[in-house]
């Protein structure tokens, strides 16, 4: 009994130890470009996460991290492997501004935000779902096919903003530069300073008589920030599909179909609906997150790849580290969003390029995935010893296969 | 008159760059079809492949000398094939999450370096085109039409095709290859015959590894000569798509590589000539088409059996 104890808290720091893991295979790159790794990573790990700016920055790109992790969680929960949240967040940020743009000066702001946010949902929905009945129907693997679906929205992106949905002071300057007009300022999704206000929150910590933390807990949530009513929705989303997953009967039959889909066959679960439903949804995450970045944060679009700006692949890192858990997903988000952003940080006290970063997201995912072998080992030795409990529902994970 | 000789002109042009196009493809294919005839996924292609237009890119630039370049680029991409072996057979991670974390690994480690070793370099001088001279006077390269589709490209682009026939050779025509076969498709029972899965795994991953970075290089010290972050641009990911669309067979990925890059020479030319199609939308093409290739049902039951499935003795 204590030795599974003992597993099961080596199994919660399994990922901590891939981003060890992956920190020192950064640490030795550094030394070999004569930079101090202590100095970078004391820049890269605490810059998200000192200062109220830097949190707030965290935090807002926790927002699209977390929707696509949420997303990917649901596909890797069914065995399928999503890696077109690229293209799903770019479908969706189109359609969103397509819409904006349309109705913003005829439609009350908050029932074009609701359009907005809907419509890029069910058109990243739309994206995923391809893939998903592409798999189901014809067996088109549909890891190939979402990466082929990322760069066929790259396109369609650049063909629209370079034609008909260009910003026209662009054309009348004749430097037709790819991005759209400024949406209409009724559409922007609030930023948290201003629900403060219009609560009737003073904007200075002071006034409450808070100092030390709160003090700068209340200084991030009211004072102007970037920070938009974003993080609300994802948040929101975390915990509506943590409630679907394990609390509904579809999200049941999603993992069941994950977890083994010949007994979830023979168990009457329509197994090829079930991939489809579980792309589309994925996707539609995605597709949720390009909707508000644009609403909540640039407020037009510009070049496709900065918009998705490569939240489709950190979104699966974050996921993964958050053990595929849609509770998880919460915080693995935050330290992902603050890793991006001390990058940034160390890109200008030390010199050394943020595409570090995307090196050592990389290293932890190799990490991640390699380690899984320790508890798979377990699981194996567990099912082989009888007198030890089975594995419950909550720690199984889904068995990825790609075909 | 004047009209047919442009049009010739460009038909020509477009022969000439598709041929030149496939290269890059065709080396990561070919070395992808190594690793998954014995079972393996290796979705990092993409990442080696700017491993090795960087390290290619790096050395030449250094020393002058492309061969030392190819040399580089072959290793870099040995050794990160070697790492994804080691990850995949040893440890039997996720092939297709594996393979995004490589991806993701060699795109930053490329950019990184690239940034902070050389920054702002231009161009440099690669291979040079061959133009089969024969004395001073007369080259292949000047006979018209078939001179100029055929024998106006670098060494890269030729030893590309020749590892076509090679590799079908080794595959269908060698024990080795008869290995490899076994390995993806019934790993039990090449194990039971005394075949190591986890040798002639490592050996056809790390083959993959080698020829996906010389597939790199062939962008970065061959076809452009110059380096730039995730220059790639996807098409790793669509040499894996290749493989999958020839069948798991060295032709098949021929004529797969020679559709996909004779469209995207047509789609270079559609903008020389001012079409009424949109550059972005021409763009798109081949990404479609590599969707609707792949939706044929019948290349399903060519599939090696054993694909993506690390192999655990004493399990079926």
């Amino acid at each position: 009994m204590k030795q599974l104890q003992l597993a099961r808290v080596v199994d919660a720091l399994l990922p901590l130890l891939a981003v060890v893991g992956a920190l020192l295979i950064g640490a030795v790159i550094l030394l070999l470009l004569n930079t101090s790794p202590v100095e970078a990573y004391q820049v890269l790990l605490s810059g998200g996460f000192t200062s109220k700016n830097g949190l707030a920055d965290t935090l807002v790109k926790a927002i699209p991290l977390l929707l696509v992790g949420l997303g990917i969680v649901i596909a890797f929960r069914a065995s399928v492997i999503n890696i077109g949240a690229e293209g799903q967040i770019i479908a969706g940020a189109l359609l969103t501004t397509f819409l904006a743009l349309q109705l913003g000066e005829i439609l009350p702001g908050v029932v074009v935000i609701i359009i907005c946010l809907l419509a890029g949902t069910l058109m990243g929905g739309l994206w995923g779902a391809i893939p998903g009945f592409l798999k189901a129907r014809l067996g088109v693997n549909e890891i190939l096919s979402t990466v082929m679906m990322n760069q066929i929205a790259i396109q369609i992106g650049f063909y629209l903003l370079r034609g008909p949905m260009i910003d026209p002071a662009e054309l009348e300057a004749g430097t037709n530069i790819p991005h759209s007009a400024r949406l209409p300022k009724t559409t922007d999704l609030p930023r948290f300073t201003d629900i403060a206000k219009w609560l009737g929150f003073s904007d200075s910590a002071k006034d409450l008589g808070l100092t030390g933390f709160w003090g700068e807990l209340y200084g991030l949530l009211v004072e102007p920030t970037r920070l938009h009513a974003g993080l609300i929705i994802a948040l929101v989303m975390g915990i509506l599909v943590y409630v679907f997953l394990w609390r509904t009967t579809i999200g049941y039959r999603i993992r069941a179909v994950g977890l083994n889909p010949h007994a979830a066959r023979y168990a009457g679960i329509n197994v090829p609906r079930y991939m489809i439903l579980s792309l589309g949804l994925s996707g539609a995450f995605a597709g949720l997150a390009g909707a508000v970045e644009i609403l909540g944060l640039h407020h037009r679009m510009f070049e496709p790849t900065a918009v998705s700006a490569g939240y489709g692949f950190t979104g699966i890192v974050a996921a993964l580290f958050g053990k595929l858990h849609p509770l998880g997903a919460i915080p693995s988000s935050i330290l992902f969003g603050g890793l991006l952003v001390g990058g940034d940080k160390m890109q200008r006290a030390v010199q050394i390029p943020q595409v570090l970063v995307t090196a050592l997201l990389g290293l932890v995912v190799l990490f991640v995935v390699s380690i899984e072998i320790w508890s798979r080992r377990r699981a194996a030795r567990r099912v082989a010893a009888p007198e030890n409990p089975p594995a419950s529902e909550m720690t199984a994970k889904p068995k990825l296969e790609t075909t | 008159m004047n009209e047919n000789l442009t049009v010739l002109a460009i038909i020509i042009g477009i022969c000439h760059s598709g041929i030149r196009l496939a290269t890059p493809y065709l080396y990561a294919a070919i070395g992808e079809t190594f690793a998954q005839r014995s079972g393996v996924l290796n979705l990092g292609v993409e990442g080696i492949m700017l491993m090795g237009a960087y390290s290619g890119f790096f050395v030449l630039f250094k020393t002058g000398s492309p061969l030392l370049g190819l040399l580089a680029a072959a290793a870099a991409g040995a050794l990160l094939g070697l790492a994804m072996a080691f990850i995949s057979v040893t440890l039997k991670a996720e092939q297709g999450i594996s393979g995004i974390g490589l991806f993701m690994f060699g795109l930053g480690i490329s950019s990184l370096l690239f940034k902070t070793t050389l920054g702002t370099v231009e161009g440099v001088k690669g291979f040079g085109e061959l133009n089969f001279c024969l004395g001073d006077s007369f080259c292949l390269s000047q006979i018209p039409v078939v001179g100029e589709i055929f024998f106006k490209h670098s060494a890269m682009v030729y030893g590309a095709f020749a590892l076509v026939p090679i590799a079908w050779w080794v595959l269908n025509k060698t024990t080795l290859g008869l290995k490899i076969r076994a390995v993806g498709q019934n790993p039990q029972a090449a194990d039971t015959l005394g075949v190591s899965v986890t040798r002639v795994r490592y050996f056809t991953v790390t083959l993959g590894g080698l020829l996906a970075g010389v597939a790199g290089a062939s962008l970065s010290i061959s076809l452009l000569n110059i380096f730039q972050e995730g220059m790639t641009n996807g098409q790793g990911f669509i040499a894996v798509a290749l493989v999958y669309f020839g069948s798991w067979t060295p032709f098949g990925v021929l004529i797969g590589a020679m559709l996909f890059s004779l469209v995207n020479a047509l789609q270079l030319w559609v903008q020389v000539l001012g079409l009424n199609l949109p550059s972005d939308v021409a763009v798109m093409l081949p990404y479609l088409l590599t969707i609707i290739a792949l939706a044929f049902p019948f290349r399903r039951a060519l599939q090696p059996a054993a694909l993506t499935k690390p192999f655990e003795r004493g399990q079926n």
